[in-house]
């Protein structure tokens, strides 16, 4: 029987980084010297865990490494030895290293082995065990057990001219027990090349036997230089008191059964050929708690019974009661339909906590850096969002907290001094609000300091000295491009990445971010994220005879233009002045090559809207309702097109393309140095 | 067919224990850890129990004492999955009742062997 276990690498993989992350978090939660039984055992089972599966699955430097590591944990678990600070700091970091590892393998690369052996170094110098003898005995220790070995026994091509007949070592080693074996043939040769006095075959064997592993060594002691012997034990039956166990009627058949399994020399290779193709290590799988698919089921049911009932409704002649009756079906079609559409996207949803359990370590790594004592706070770590979202917030927000942490947090002495608690706080708070998500960020800093950031966008030329602000108008500052106030470039923050990149990135997710800070209070940045990328509250706007969808986020006014407010500048693009801000037009029809729109500027309504701090006005014909859509990927179902970030289907079957805003201003700059003209391909509109 | 309850509290051995019985024709249930399996224990009946030694809330050796203790399973082959460092778990897990024992780690082939032992 031949198991392919490469089918459950994935599970093994996902669950390792589980465990890893779950061991990390408990380091983390360890205080040396007060030493929770539950919390080594959690610590020890997740290593153990990952030892156990990398042995079976093959991965044998990881499971080499975890050996140490669980060596350690053992022995603290039994009191033998007392958890120490640096005990914890090299767990860390082998968690990291075991984290690369795994990733390595996971894409099917060799792993790294500098860094493991580095820290198996430090491991067995903490164990005091030397290189050699940290394997442990594999002989049974007491005698009263039947154990059962693997013999992989594998001879060279010239076994036969040294004199020696396998068999007679096989009916030696079926003396010691029962004894099954199964042939490897994959290294026959063609027919023609075979040479009748040379061996092919390797045998495996699993023997059972009161005796230890050094009666088999013997009994291929002649053949030892001639083959490659692996003598593995596989588990035993213990020689119970207890009476009547099955086992005893089954000793009784000692002849020794020969089993042999043939696997074709074919099969064999092709085998070999196959080599799973994988590129980058991103987890497409998703787990979904068993409620969640309960639910489910749940509604489909109810679905099912619905659609039976409009089934039997459509059945006959249609008179006033079956009218009533089919109108109520359908009304319970629609609720089911939105029950449903509620349930599967709740699949996708997942707790923050995925995203917040890496704060405690960035925390600790940081203020052990810094010099700067912090406390963490997680707040609302159940609350679910969207996976693809979740996977997006994650960097923006380590680029917030490691700015709390670095800029927003004093020292000790500092906090002493303005009377306030040595230890810092950090928060992470989210929570729902309506249809989004809002992650608030909060230290107990000393705040924002809007003079030094007034006199640095001065600096930079960002705002006119005279210009007189509020406090959160000069706070905003910090989210312009090129903005930085860090004095000096430190190793953790002010690595070029500037505030003004994380707005960008909360912004592609369809989000937004604030900051509010009060001087030495502290400051609080809050991320307001949809809770799904799936679904986007769209304004439906016309052109023509299409619609078009522009997202409502981005849009900040609407408005009919007097063309007195217009001035044409050159390259032939329109400015509309809007409260001494100047703000160019785009043409949508010109863009999407309709014709039928309306184009005089007075005639059509603008739509401001508003990305990348680049104001546009969108002309359009009219306004049509607002209404959440199902995005609908353009590049999955035709081709990426510029300008467009996907589409959807209207309510009467039509599909609607969703407007990319800032693609539209980037292609506007293109028309202007080149002037091409985008052609959607018109089946798609007209499709639906 | 014999059935068999298999228990871990890792997926990936649960998946790789229960494909393997299963392609080699047994019915297998699985459980993540002690006190599941007991109760899945109790609820039917099996051929033979195959159980992880460490494992949250209730450990193996633990499900294997309290399986022992019920007259339904007094003489039902259990075995225990141990590592090579586990070794000393041996003699405990005998004195809980278990039949014998299987090394970690151990590939499909290695675990039919010694399952076969107790079971056809």
């Amino acid at each position: 029987m031949s198991i392919d276990l490469s089918q459950f690498f994935e599970v093994f993989f996902e669950e390792s980084f589980e465990g890893l992350d779950a061991m990390e978090a408990e380091l983390l939660n360890l205080e040396p010297g007060d030493l929770d039984s539950e919390t080594i055992n959690t610590i020890f089972r997740a290593a153990h865990s990952i030892k156990g599966g990398s042995g079976t699955f093959g991965f044998n430097s990881v499971a080499d490494f975890t050996h140490v590591l669980e060596t350690l944990l053992d022995q603290i678990r039994n009191g033998e030895r007392n958890l120490e600070n640096i005990h914890v700091n090299l767990l860390l970091k082998s968690v990291d290293c075991l984290r690369e590892m795994l990733g390595a393998l996971q894409v099917e690369q060799e792993p790294d082995l500098t860094e493991s052996n580095v820290l198996k170094a430090e491991f067995e110098s903490i164990l005091n065990i030397s290189h050699g003898d940290a394997q442990e005995s594999s002989s049974p220790i007491n005698s009263k057990s039947l154990d059962t070995y693997q013999v992989d026994f594998k001879p060279l091509h010239h076994l036969f001219k040294t004199g020696n007949e396998p068999l007679y070592l096989f009916n030696e080693l079926a003396d010691l027990g029962e004894c099954s074996v199964s042939s490897d043939l994959t290294d026959i040769p063609d027919i023609h090349d075979i040479e009748p006095d040379e061996c092919y075959i390797a045998w495996t064997f699993f023997v059972e036997t009161h005796e230890n592993d050094t009666k088999i060594k013997e009994i291929f002691e002649w053949v030892e230089d001639d083959a490659t012997i692996k003598i593995t034990l596989c588990g035993g039956l213990f020689e119970d008191d207890e009476p009547t166990l099955e086992q005893d009627k089954i000793v009784e058949e000692r002849n020794s059964e020969v089993e042999v399994e043939v696997t074709s020399v074919k099969e064999a290779t092709s085998e070999k050929n196959k080599k799973p193709t994988k590129t980058i290590g991103e987890s497409t799988s998703i787990r979904v708690g068993i409620d969640k698919v309960d639910s489910l089921i749940n509604m489909v049911g109810e679905l099912v019974i619905t659609q039976a009932m409009l089934t039997q409704l459509g059945e006959g002649d249609m008179t006033e009661n079956k009218q009533m009756a089919l109108k109520e079906g359908l009304a319970q079609l629609a609720h089911n339909t939105r029950d449903l559409q509620e349930s599967v996207m709740r699949i996708r949803m997942m707790p923050i906590s995925f995203v917040f359990s890496r704060f405690p370590r960035l925390v600790r790594d940081i203020s052990e850096k810094l010099g700067k004592e912090v406390e963490l706070k997680l707040i609302g770590e159940t609350t679910e969002l969207d996976k693809t979202v979740m996977e997006k917030i994650s960097d923006p927000m380590v680029h917030l907290v490691r700015n709390s942490l670095d800029h927003g947090l004093e020292t000790p002495e500092h906090r002493i001094e303005a009377g306030k608690n040595p230890v810092g706080k950090v928060t992470l708070n989210a929570f729902h609000q309506g249809g989004n998500i809002v992650i608030e960020i909060m230290d107990d800093g000393n705040g924002l300091n809007t003079d030094k950031i007034k006199s640095k966008a001065i600096e930079k030329g960002l705002i006119e000295e005279s210009a007189s602000l509020t406090d959160d108008e000069v706070n905003d500052l910090i989210f312009l491009p090129g903005f930085s106030t860090a004095d000096a470039v430190s190793d953790l923050s002010g690595r070029g990445v500037g505030m003004d990149v994380v707005k960008r990135n909360i912004h592609a997710l369809n989000g937004s971010i604030d900051v509010t800070s009060e001087r030495d209070k502290g400051s609080t940045f809050t991320i307001r994220l949809p809770l799904t990328l799936a679904i986007l509250d769209g304004q439906l706007v016309t052109l023509g005879k299409h619609t078009y969808i522009v997202p409502l986020i981005s849009i900040v006014e609407s408005l009919q233009v007097d063309l007195k407010q217009i001035n044409c500048v050159g390259g032939g693009v329109d400015v509309l002045r809007l409260r001494e801000e100047y703000i160019p037009i785009l043409r949508l029809f010109q863009i999407f090559n309709h014709t039928g729109a309306i184009e005089e500027l007075d005639k059509g309504l603008l739509v401001i809207v508003e990305s990348d701090n680049q104001k546009v006005g969108l002309l359009v014909d009219d306004l049509l309702a607002q209404q959440q859509v199902v995005i609908k990927s353009l590049e999955a179902n035709y081709q990426k097109v510029d300008g467009v970030s996907g589409a959807t289907i209207l309510g009467d079957g039509r599909v609607s393309l969703i407007v990319d805003i800032s693609g539209l201003i980037k292609l506007a700059g293109l028309k202007r140095a080149g002037s091409q003209k985008l052609a959607i391909d018109k089946s798609i509109l007209e499709s639906g | 067919m014999k059935k068999i309850l298999a228990v871990d509290d890792s997926a990936s051995m649960r998946q790789m224990v229960s494909f393997t019985l299963k392609k080699a024709g047994f019915d297998v249930t699985d459980a993540k850890d002690g006190s599941e399996a007991l109760g899945i224990a109790k609820q039917g009946t099996f051929d033979a129990v195959i159980s992880d030694v460490n494992m949250p809330i209730m450990d193996g050796i633990t499900l294997i004492r309290e399986l022992r203790a019920l007259p339904e399973y007094k003489f039902t082959p259990m075995l225990m999955l141990t590592t090579e460092s586990g070794l000393d778990k041996k003699s405990e897990g005998k004195a809980a009742g278990a039949t014998g024992w299987i090394v970690k780690p151990f590939n499909p082939e290695q675990l039919l062997a010694v399952i076969k032992k107790v079971i056809r």
